[in-house]
């Protein structure tokens, strides 16, 4: 069984109809991403990378760069408009964008997790905190009230969310907790894949580090696999091993996260950098 | 068209069952459907009544459509053959439909046009009933998208529905709904079995007769056939409860008029606060009340 948990090939997004000229006169060089002969937008083109069993792999890059692009389009948000992308679940593979929508749902639902910026993406705001995970469960058919119960309950604990809280409306939480309530409503089905999207930004930093504490802890528990998105340096230097770096819808350049924070290659990574140390 | 359902044109300027031939016609064709697919919402040409959607114009399509000179027609109301929207509709088949007979024993009837209650009496394979409905759609409380709902049901996810009662536990210790309950059909489909209450809900499972659910307003047709599996949706470890009508002393109120203890009960309190419970199947009560009075008599 190989350690791979996910490959990602040629992966572009493109939003308006593309003209032969989309993809040679956008990219750094040119310093935008928006096509000056149709007006298309090159979210992303070309994303290539392969994912191994518990790494945590980050993607940094400004707003627009294509790093959430990226992510929407693995977590079935969005579809691309070429590459192709093989999960391997256990021994067996599965190309994700050729699955039929129900498919791509279910493993959405059940082999995926992931958290947002805005956790009014994640969760809903029109039930309790314990009824968001139990969602999450009733979606992967479990059925025993007294078993999605002590689940969510464990699951809330394990994020340090209290049980006390658990039947009250996220809406009554703090930003930090919230952001809590996802990541627990994220892991209820124990997926191999995990996606976080910005979770940090906006929070206070103190809270910052509390959820990113929490992130590594988790890794370490059940070795699940991350994609990290975000645009904090010292985010990507807390998790991720190894590290993207995005900028106008392409791969700047990638490698360990050590490696780039020391030694960046990309003159936008050196600003980067630079700019952050 | 059959010449032998048209009325003198003297009499009336439409048909047997005031939908001309092609209505009826396209009515029986989604009915056939809906039989098929159990629990499916077929969607259908609902026509304009006259009368307003939301009186039962769903329902009135499916009888209309279903009535021939030779069936007998019983229509109820929340239980009672002699309530307001009941009388209107029968009164309108009577008009509509020369020489159909109607009556108010359930027994007697092949044709049985209902809102919000399933008839105490069981029902045979020989009787149809049809269900008036207001809403359709079991998941409208958790997805306002039509187009989202449809692919929930292709894939039989109804999961959000069962938030909503997980909900519910937390909130009341058990599942309050008290009609409208989610039901799920022949092992696919989860209907909103209209306004019967819970307590009706497990006479649709394996129902001899054919049940047929009509939403004007929303233009759907749907059925649970006879023989059907029609379960309600549970948790594994939680057991669907009817309401169980007991005193402060944990005993079974009985029917104030026929003294029934098994039956569906409506709670009435007079002009002195007093509340007391009669049967809401007023057929059903009054049969009841004759065989007492027949044994007294006896």
């Amino acid at each position: 069984m190989s350690n791979k948990i996910l490959s990602v090939r040629g992966l572009s997004r493109i939003h308006g109809e593309p003209c032969p000229l989309c993809i040679v006169s956008t990219g750094p060089e040119h310093d935008t991403n928006i096509c000056p002969h149709c007006g298309s937008v090159v979210a992303a083109h070309d994303v290539s990378f392969d994912l191994y069993r518990g790494e945590i792999l980050g993607i940094i890059g400004e707003s627009g760069s294509g790093k959430s692009s990226t992510v929407k389009m693995l977590y079935f948000d969005d579809m691309p408009t070429a590459g192709s992308a093989t999960f391997h679940d256990g021994d067996t593979q599965h190309d994700m964008f050729t699955l039929n929508a129900a498919q791509q749902r279910s493993m959405r639902n059940k082999r995926f997790g992931m958290v947002y910026q805005n956790p009014h993406l994640g969760l809903n705001f029109q039930i309790s905190a314990g009824g968001n995970i139990a969602e999450r469960l009733l979606m992967s058919d479990l059925k025993h009230y007294g078993e999605i119960r002590t689940r969510a309950g464990d699951l809330l604990a394990r994020t340090e969310v209290s049980r006390a809280r658990m039947d009250q409306n996220p809406r009554t939480f703090s930003g930090g907790m919230q952001q809590r309530v996802q990541i627990a409503k994220a892991l209820a089905t124990r997926p191999p894949l995990l996606f976080l999207d910005e979770v940090t930004t906006g929070l206070d930093l103190s809270v910052q580090a509390a959820i990113l504490d929490l992130i590594l802890e988790i890794q370490h528990e059940l070795g699940t696999a991350m994609i990290v998105v975000t645009h904090d340096l010292g985010v990507i230097r807390l998790l991720a091993g190894r590290t993207l770096v995005m900028k106008h819808g392409r791969v700047i350049e990638s490698g360990l996260t050590d490696q780039i924070l020391e030694d960046p290659q990309h003159a936008y990574t050196q600003r980067l950098v630079a700019s952050a140390l | 068209m059959n010449t032998h359902y048209e009325l003198p044109l003297e009499d009336a300027g439409y048909s047997f069952g005031f939908l001309d031939e092609y209505a009826k016609k396209e009515v029986r064709r989604c009915i056939l459907k809906a039989i098929a697919i159990p629990g499916y919402q077929t969607p259908y040409a609902s026509r304009e009544m006259p009368m307003g959607r939301g009186f039962g114009t769903g329902g009135l399509q499916l009888t209309l459509s279903l009535i021939g000179a030779d069936d007998t027609l019983k229509v109820i109301d929340q239980g009672s053959d002699d309530s307001v929207n009941a009388v209107n509709l029968r009164q309108f088949v009577q008009l509509t439909c020369p020489g159909v007979a109607v009556t108010e024993k359930t027994q007697e009837a092949t044709l049985i046009q209902s809102r919000h209650r399933i008839p105490e009496k069981a029902l045979t394979e020989q009787q149809i009933l049809v269900l008036q409905v207001p809403y359709p759609d079991a998941l409208v409380v958790v997805e306002p998208s039509e187009a989202r709902r449809k692919v929930m049901h292709g894939e039989a996810d109804y999961s959000r529905l069962l938030v909503k009662l997980y909900e519910d536990v937390v909130r009341f210790d058990e599942i309050t709904l008290s009609h409208r309950y989610p039901t799920r059909i022949n092992g696919h489909y989860v209907i909103d079995p209209s306004p019967i209450p819970r307590w009706d809900v497990p006479r649709l499972h394996q129902s001899p007769a054919l049940v047929l659910l009509g939403a004007g307003r929303e233009k759907k047709i749907y059925a649970v056939p006879p023989y059907t599996v029609a379960e309600p949706l549970v948790f594994d470890d939680i057991a669907f409860r009817v309401e169980d009508f007991r005193d402060t002393h944990g005993r079974r109120i009985a029917c104030r008029c026929c003294g029934s203890t098994v039956s569906f009960l409506d709670e009435l309190i007079d002009d002195a606060g007093k509340v007391t419970h009669q049967c809401s199947d007023s057929a059903y009560c009054e049969e009841q009340q004759e065989t007492i009075s027949a044994r007294k008599q006896a």
